[in-house]
């Protein structure tokens, strides 16, 4: 069967040339297909949206600009809630270079939902050092944040003057590309017992569930896709469900090439032959 | 269109440009990256942790005692010539000693005896007792398969397989999330190059 | 020559285990202290590293081996970036944010991005169902890449069901069982550690 060799033997630019078309074709032609929300991601909004108004929560922003694509539009989602909620904000970030995405996503959802820096949130910024910083926060928050990223003395903020550990906050949310929201469970929740929520990049995601089975976190917001499911749930349209159709077409794409890799080698070997030679196992061909 | 927003868009398709076959503009994007991720590292570490850490509480505040991770620090140095390793050792000891010191309480807590007591708990009422079953057959047996200590063989042996499927499953979760997650970076990629760069896009 | 430095680990490494589990404020101030020492030997081992990178690029130039003149590229790179971030900071409007976020991000978001084309690629070629395994492997594969994004709700309503069920059963269990075989490991090894049975991680004498 040659053309089934010559399929399996396709050249590998065909398939990314297929992949490409896919990412950016629903972008130019948007189809706005649904977003299903999943039960993970409805109990993290589910947790946030109990907070009575005027309850205080700590949101860590623990990512790079690198995996920003899928925690950006999540962090904004999430604060765009919380201010809806006039849940109040304790913003901050154990990443160096996320000190300037969190203050973005800050003043998006800020200017969307009307909140205020200081009477609705503070923004704490950047401090080094995950478990140093988390041990931290639960003795004596003034220790590692003497002053917000503004300079302001933390005494001097109505969001935190009253605020000095993990006992006033009625929430830890951790939005994370990194072993960050593993130590955020080990110390935060294991040792100080904060209600906890995660957010992470789908990588990470399925890592979680079994934390989520017992009570160690309240909900779990998963990469692009959950980012675009709690968009839905807060009913703004950013951009993680604006890349959602071309999510659905790559893994179509992806899915249709698994399935006809197996049906060639399938065909190929029921007519004797060799199932493609040197193309299976090799992914850089 | 900003200076800044071509710049990223020029590096961007010369990372892209390496789908069609390796070439110089991949290789120079390639060892800009190197060395400018490396460049970052060190000075968010002069500003976020030297500074802080050593230099303003050492010559300002007069705290000596931070001639001590400041010693240990300069030692690891050592390591940069073959005849430093035996100084440096002294740092990785201390680094090690450390870092193991953290990892038992909070792996004991977070993850052993947690996970155990969830695992343990009565199963779930109706239908959910099948599936309660499931983990609990799923958690021995994949952990029957991670006991190397006797040969899967008999009972032991049966169970290793089954634990077998049970992570088969759990790896094809990760796929499909991880061929999520790359996907959604590379939507990114384009939302940035057809909406900050082409404006072929409308804005967010 | 190892006893000093294994005697280092042990006190270093029981003092901090000792200090997880006594409340009290100073407890937790020596904690934080002993926690921040390490901080800083981490930015000294980062420099460590840096040096090894230099040596090496710089060994590529002197000896004009091919391709020397990205290793220039690198160079340049790593001794301006450090240079700029150790002189005008790092913080936002600095020079370095400037240049972190025009070069540095995209080209790490774009290297990332990559991968999703390898992945199609590898899914052509050797995402096979040869055996049991690999078919479990396989066919969960493909229902979470449908059953998790829009495409899947409009093929059966029921998949995104079938998905949480992955996720919350066999999923849960095998993870399960390795955080906890992981966590076993980590206890015991660091165990090992302290106590001067495992002493690879110092190397030969």
């Amino acid at each position: 069967m040659t053309w089934v060799r010559q399929l399996l033997a396709i050249d590998r630019r065909i398939i990314f040339l297929l992949v490409g078309a896919g990412a950016a074709l629903p972008l130019l032609f948007p189809l706005n297909l649904p977003v299903a929300v999943t039960p993970r991601v409805r109990a993290a909004y589910d947790a946030i949206d109990a907070l009575p108004p005027g309850s205080k929560v700590l949101l860590s922003m623990d990512y790079e600009p690198d995996i920003m694509a899928e925690l950006f539009p999540m962090s904004v989602a999430v604060l765009g809630h919380c201010f809806r909620k006039h849940v109040q904000v304790i913003a901050m970030t154990l990443y160096p270079a996320g000190t300037g995405l969190g203050e973005r996503a800050i003043s998006t959802a800020a200017k969307a939902e009307g909140a205020i820096l200081n009477r609705d949130y503070a923004w704490l910024g950047y401090k080094s050092g995950f478990q140093v910083v988390m041990i931290g926060i639960g003795e004596n928050l003034r220790g590692m944040y003497p002053v917000d990223f503004y300079g302001t003395p933390l005494d001097s903020i109505p969001v935190t003057r009253h605020v000095n550990s993990y006992a006033q906050l009625q929430m830890v949310i951790n939005l994370s590309g990194s072993s960050a929201a593993d130590y955020w469970i080990q110390f935060a929740q294991g040792r100080y017992h904060a209600p906890l929520v995660i957010g992470c990049t789908a990588v990470m995601a399925t890592d979680y569930y079994p934390y989520l089975s017992s009570k160690q976190l309240l909900g779990l917001i998963g990469g692009m896709k959950g980012a675009a499911e709690y968009e839905r749930l807060i009913d703004t349209f950013g951009d993680a469900r604006r890349g959602m159709d071309a999510q659905s077409l790559v893994h179509l794409i992806v899915v249709g090439l698994v399935i006809v890799g197996n049906a060639a080698l399938f065909i190929s070997k029921r007519s004797g032959g060799d199932g493609g030679g040197p193309a299976s196992g090799s992914m850089t061909r | 269109m900003t200076l800044q927003t071509w710049i990223a868009a020029f590096l961007t398709l010369c990372v892209f440009s390496f789908l069609y076959k390796d070439n110089p503009f991949y290789r120079f994007a390639e060892h800009l990256f190197v060395g400018a991720a490396a460049g970052y590292l060190l000075a968010v570490q002069w500003q976020n942790v030297l500074i802080p850490n050593v230099w303003t509480p050492l010559l300002h505040d007069h705290k000596l005692v931070v001639l001590i991770p400041l010693a240990l620090g300069l030692m690891m140095l050592a390591r940069a010539w073959d005849k430093g390793a035996g100084i440096a050792r002294w740092s990785l000891a201390f680094y090690v000693g450390i870092y193991s010191g953290v990892a038992i309480p909070g792996y004991m807590q977070a993850q052993i005896f947690a996970q155990l007591a969830d695992a343990a708990k009565p199963f779930a009422p109706g239908w959910g007792a099948v599936n309660s079953a499931l983990v609990l057959v799923g958690l021995l047996t994949v952990l029957a398969y991670f006991f190397f200590s006797a040969p899967h063989k008999g009972v032991h042996g049966a169970g290793a397989r089954v634990g077998i499927y049970f992570l088969m499953v759990a790896f094809g979760a990760s796929f499909g999330y991880t061929v999520m997650a790359r996907v959604s970076l590379l939507i990114a990629r384009v939302q940035f190059l057809l909406r900050d760069w082409l404006h072929v896009l409308p804005g967010p | 020559m190892r006893r000093g430095p294994l005697l280092l680990t042990f006190l270093s490494g029981a003092a901090i285990a000792a200090l997880f589990f006594i409340p009290h404020y100073k407890a937790q101030a020596a904690n934080s202290m002993l926690l921040e020492w390490t901080l800083v030997v981490y930015a000294f081992a980062l420099i460590l590293g840096s040096i090894s990178l230099w040596n090496s690029h710089a060994r590529k130039v002197r000896n004009r081996a091919e391709g020397w003149g990205f290793s220039v590229v690198t160079l340049v790179s790593l001794l301006a970036i450090t240079a700029l971030g150790v002189w005008k900071g790092v913080g936002e409007g600095t020079p370095v944010d400037w240049i972190y976020n025009t070069v540095n991000s995209p080209l790490a978001s774009t290297m990332f991005a990559l991968l999703a084309f390898v992945i199609a690629s590898a899914a052509f070629r050797a995402f096979r169902a040869r055996s049991v395994e690999a078919t479990l492997l396989l066919v969960t594969a493909i229902v979470m890449m449908i059953g998790r994004v829009s495409i899947g709700e409009l093929i059966s309503h029921r998949l995104p069901g079938i998905t949480e069920w992955l996720l919350d059963v066999p999923n849960l269990a095998a993870k399960r069982a390795i955080a906890i075989g992981v966590g076993l490991g980590a206890v015991s090894t660091a165990l090992k550690i302290i106590l001067g049975i495992e002493r690879s991680y110092l190397g030969r004498s």
